[in-house]
C-alpha cells in the first residue's frame, strides 16, 4: 500500500517535470511545476517529514508558484503581431535542446551508477510514526537557533530588496 | 512503516535534479529557468529528508531542508523582482539578447 503511493507519487512527481521539460507554453509548464511540487509533497509524507510536507505546499504552491505566473504574466512578448495565439510561448534551439538531454541524461547516468554502486551504512533507527513538529520545534529553538534568526534577516533583506528593486522608477533618471 | 528503501528516494531524486538541469539549460526564458532551478532545490531536498529518516532525535536533514526552503523563497522574490528590471530595461525575456557587456 505504501509502496504503491510512493510509486504513484514518484511517477507524478517526474512525469509532470518532463512535461515542463517539453512543453512549449510557459503557464503550462508553471501548472505541471504546482503537480510536480504536489508529488513532491507527497514523497515528504511517506518520508515521514509532515511538518515539511505542509510548509513546501504553503510555501511553494502558495508563494514562489503564485509569483512566478506572475512574472509570466507580466513579461509578455511585446510584438503581439506574429504570437498573438501563443503568447507564451518559448523558442528552444536545437542545438541546446541536444545539450540540454545530453547534460540531463550523462548527470542521471552518473548519479544513478553512484547511488546504486555505493553501500549506505546507517546506525540509526528508522523515523517512528509520531509527528516531527516537536522536534523540530525545540531543535529550532535551541541548537539551531543561530541558523533561525540568520534566515529571519534573510527573509526581511529580501523583502527589502525586492520591494526596493520592483518599484516602477524610471532608470533614465 | 517507512519499508521503502532509500535508493529509491535517491533515484527519484536524481531524475528530478537531472530534469531540473535540462530545463534550466533547454529554456530560452528567464523563468523558464527558474523553474529549472526551484525543481532541482526540490529533488535536493527529497535527499536531506530521505537520508533523515534515519535521525529521529535530531532531525538534522529536515531542518537543513526548511533553510533549504526558506533560502529558495528569498532567492526567487529576487530573481522576479531582477527579471521585472531587465524586462523594463530590455523589454525581452531571452538571456541571449541581453547581452550588452559582450558588444
Amino acid at each position: 500500500m505504501e509502496a504503491a503511493a510512493f510509486y504513484s507519487f514518484s511517477i507524478l512527481a517526474i512525469v509532470s517535470a518532463l512535461f515542463i521539460l517539453f512543453s512549449k507554453n510557459l503557464i503550462y509548464g508553471a501548472f505541471a511545476l504546482f503537480l510536480t511540487f504536489l508529488g513532491v509533497a507527497a514523497l515528504y509524507v511517506l518520508a515521514g517529514a509532515d511538518f515539511l510536507a505542509v510548509t513546501q505546499i504553503m510555501v511553494y504552491v502558495g508563494g514562489i508558484l503564485v509569483l512566478m505566473i506572475f512574472g509570466i504574466m507580466l513579461t509578455q512578448k511585446a510584438n503581439k503581431d506574429a504570437v498573438s495565439t501563443t503568447p507564451n510561448r518559448v523558442e528552444v534551439l536545437p542545438s541546446r535542446e541536444l545539450w540540454g538531454f545530453i547534460t540531463g541524461t550523462g548527470l542521471f547516468v552518473f548519479l544513478g551508477y553512484i547511488i546504486l554502486d555505493s553501500q549506505f551504512e546507517m546506525t540509526g533507527e528508522i523515523i517512528s510514526s509520531k509527528s516531527t513538529i516537536r522536534t523540530i520545534g525545540v531543535e529550532l529553538m535551541t541548537s539551531h537557533l543561530l541558523p533561525f534568526e540568520i534566515a529571519a534577516i534573510l527573509l526581511l533583506v529580501a523583502l527589502i530588496g525586492a520591494a526596493y528593486l520592483a518599484l516602477n522608477r524610471n532608470p533614465a533618471q | 512503516m517507512n519499508t521503502i528503501p532509500l535508493e529509491h528516494f535517491l533515484l527519484v531524486a536524481a531524475a528530478l535534479f537531472s530534469i531540473g538541469l535540462a530545463i534550466a539549460i533547454t529554456k530560452k526564458h528567464f523563468i523558464g529557468m527558474l523553474l529549472g532551478i526551484e525543481l532541482m532545490l526540490n529533488a535536493v531536498n527529497i535527499n536531506l529528508i530521505a537520508f533523515s529518516r534515519h535521525d529521529p532525535e535530531k532531525l538534522s536533514g529536515q531542518l537543513f531542508a526548511l533553510f533549504v526552503i526558506v533560502v529558495a523563497a528569498a532567492e526567487v522574490t529576487i530573481a522576479l523582482a531582477i527579471i521585472m528590471r531587465v524586462y523594463g530595461h530590455y523589454k525581452t525575456v531571452d538571456p541571449d539578447q541581453v547581452d550588452e557587456l559582450k558588444r
